[in-house]
């Protein structure tokens, strides 16, 4: 996989996404969870907008230094006993871990739950070399075994219902149990646990890497990624280079502003902190570590307006706010990283051409940047876009004729008077009570999923002239 | 060990944010502002104890505080409760201190207690994997969020309290803390004085859980399905 999840158009996956009751509902209901708990604890601490500011002032002040931090992590890490590699590409990085594949001649690698590795499709780079990839996050295992892609950054499987997830089980892993969660999550610990002790590679991600002492930080609530490092004599970290804190104090902070805004818990059940290569005599821990520093496009947002959209910590906060998720989940936006921030990044990466829906699918309220514990701007970023899609010319033509439309339309008092005054006798056969339930032409695309006021035939500034008549009662 | 295509990809970073390559002299600033130094500000280690109890509600684990004394007996009970026969700890001079291999002695027609042996290299995993209960003593307790920090060396192996069933943490009152700030603080100390820190260090908080089905909270996922901790005073 990459970025971008397959072919299918903007529209069909919005009209896909909407008509999906399951999907609507689980959605709903885990923004509201997420949401809740992120609130509880912000109010909690009292003082949440210094946290979030400190974030924000940790977050500029390393990607300021990143070229700075990313050496000392280098040298701290190869000091300890781990290879670094920089790759600029998907391909170079995948290529890295190909070869120490090939060289272990490993045949089974268990992976810690990664955004960055799903982005450069490293899965299947492996499997081309004949490895056997077992994902052990709960939520990726389910996608894996179903060939799914996630939906959610932190909940990747929310779209899937237990009976789906039931019958991938009983399809892929030959399960006979219930749908009860409790069993399912049994039966996954029983499979996985085999996995864990049989594997000779383990793949993780990164939350933070710390540069003081070369050490990455990884955060979890099922123990997984305790396990992909514990175990395995070969450990490999790939971490999307903007992804580093300063020093252990940076990451505690950032830590706690994660585990707080993306699932409102104060510490999650496991945060680890994993350094070079194990010492002499300890049997725990990787004996080779390797880590894969990643830019694959990053760096072209680096120096940019949007490089603050890189202070990301990747807690779906702006993603559990955002009334359009809510609406079309995660597969409408076809890529990896949905919800506000994927609209903010995915274009940035991959570029505009494939992507450039993706900034209309907002409604500018703002609740994503409010919600973001390091105060990235992702609506203002969001409106950038949009101008910079119309200076491409490649903004909808809907989005083109209404921006010159409205101009033409609202400059000449005369025929915005008329319009306004006809609309609504133009719309009269598709109103009922007032309201528009199933509208022609552009009014369609909203009057699907909501009822649309129909025109009250007078307008604001004539409405206005007539209550200063009657003296302002009305 | 080896640093591969640093030069070029760091210089590039540079010329994007278009500056020269710093290599030197970077300094964090003064932060403007600093909140988490004024949770639990102050409060006594009898408070922190209080703070840590409420939390355990939160995060499932079942929470007991003893003496010395009567740390044999809280062991036992919660030992019996898990059905714990087969248990594995690591090896650690306040087991002795504590009077805990004295109660392991008295229970050794009951209790099977392997410590962990460097020495036996992987046959140690392969025991922790079979275990009914990992026991670890807490280095550094962070009372907000109810976690015990396990600085993991060659007697202390990770998979302690990640491998088995059950999970056990003694956690001696003298070692809580407010938060995690300041066990981040110790450690970032330590290293800026040319103290390394530890290959593994793991801040565990209760036992493992997972809300990936339908969002259902379900306790018990890859690391231990139950976790008490045993406040000893």
């Amino acid at each position: 996989m990459s970025i971008k999840i397959g072919e299918v158009p903007y529209k069909e996956r919005i009209q896909k996404g909407i008509k999906d009751d399951f999907m609507r509902q689980a959605v709903s209901s885990a923004q509201g969870r997420f949401r809740t708990g992120r609130i509880t604890q912000a109010e909690e601490l009292g003082n949440w907008e210094d946290w979030r500011d400190l974030g924000e002032e940790i977050r500029t002040h390393t990607l300021e230094n990143l070229d700075y931090y990313l050496q000392q992590l280098s040298e701290q890490v190869s000091r300890r006993g781990g290879h670094v590699f920089f790759a600029e590409t998907a391909e170079e990085a995948n290529q890295y871990v190909k070869d120490i594949i090939l060289k272990k001649q490993a045949k089974k690698v268990v992976k810690a739950k990664s955004m960055v590795t799903e982005e450069i499709g490293l899965n299947k780079a492996l499997e081309e070399v004949g490895a056997e990839v077992v994902e052990s996050d709960l939520g990726e295992w389910i996608l894996q075994l179903d060939e799914d892609p996630p939906s959610h950054i932190v909940t990747p499987a929310l779209h899937k219902n237990k009976q789906q997830i039931r019958e991938t089980f009983a399809k892929k892993k030959g399960y006979t149990g219930s749908d009860t969660p409790e069993e399912l999550a049994a039966f996954a610990r029983e499979q996985l646990r085999q996995d864990f002790l049989a594997a000779d590679v383990g793949v993780t991600g990164c939350n933070f890497a710390i540069a003081e002492s070369g050490s990455i930080t990884l955060v979890t609530n099922e123990g997984n990624a305790e396990m992909v490092t514990a175990l395995p004599d070969t450990v490999i970290t790939v971490m999307g280079m903007e992804r580093i804190v300063p020093t252990w104090e940076e990451m505690e902070v950032l830590v706690s502003l994660l585990t707080r805004a993306a699932v409102g818990q104060k510490l999650t059940s496991y945060i680890t902190a994993l350094t070079g290569a194990r010492l002499d005599e300890e049997v725990d821990g990787p004996e080779e570590f390797h880590l894969v520093v990643v830019d694959n496009g990053r760096s072209k947002i680096l120096g940019t307006e949007f490089q603050s959209a890189l202070h990301c910590i990747r807690c779906a906060a702006c993603i559990n706010a955002c009334p359009v998720y809510r609406h079309i989940g995660g597969h409408a936006y076809n890529s990896i990283y949905p919800g506000p921030i994927g609209a903010v990044i995915t274009p940035l990466l991959e570029g505009y051409e494939d992507h450039k829906e993706l900034p209309y699918a907002s409604t500018l309220c703002a609740a994503c940047t409010e919600a973001c514990p390091v105060k990235i701007p992702l609506h203002e970023h969001l409106i950038r876009h949009r101008q910079i899609i119309v200076e491409k010319n490649m903004a909808p033509t809907a989005e083109k004729l209404m921006m010159k439309g409205f101009a033409a339309w609202g400059s000449n008092p005369s025929i915005y008077n008329m319009s306004a005054k006809m609309a609504k006798p133009a719309l009269g056969p598709w109103t009922k009570d007032g309201m528009i339930e199933n509208g022609p032409g552009p009014l369609k695309a909203w009057t699907d999923v909501r009822d649309f006021y129909a025109p009250q035939g007078q307008s604001f500034r004539s409405w206005f002239k007539q209550r200063q008549k009657d003296g302002g009662s009305k | 060990m080896s640093i591969q295509n640093r030069e070029a990809f760091l210089d590039k970073l540079a010329s994007r944010l278009g500056r020269e390559r710093r290599t030197a002299g970077v300094e964090r600033p003064q932060w403007s502002v600093t909140p988490q130094d004024e949770v639990f500000k102050g409060m006594s280690q009898d408070e922190l104890v209080e703070v840590l109890e409420k939390h355990c509600k939160v995060i499932h684990t079942d929470f007991k505080r003893t003496d010395r004394d009567g740390l044999a007996k809280v062991l036992n009970e919660t030992l019996e409760a898990y059905e714990g026969k087969l248990i594995i700890t690591s090896k650690d001079a306040r087991y002795q201190e504590y009077g805990v291999n004295e109660f392991f002695e008295e229970q050794k027609d009951q209790l099977d207690v392997h410590v962990w042996e460097a020495a036996l290299g992987k046959e140690n995993q392969k025991i922790a994997e079979r275990a009914d209960v990992g026991i670890v003593f807490s280095d550094i307790t962070l009372a907000e969020s109810g976690t015990v920090t396990s600085f993991n060396t060659k007697d202390n192996g990770r998979s302690i309290s990640l491998l088995p069933r059950t999970f056990i943490a003694i956690i001696p009152k003298s070692t809580l803390v407010p938060r995690m700030t300041q066990a981040a603080r110790h450690i970032h100390q330590a290293q800026a004085n040319g103290e390394d820190v530890p290959s593994y260090v793991s801040f565990i908080t209760g036992p493992s859980n997972s809300a990936d089905i339908e969002m259902n909270l379900i306790v018990g996922v890859h690391g231990p399905v139950k976790a008490t901790y045993i406040v000893v005073d």
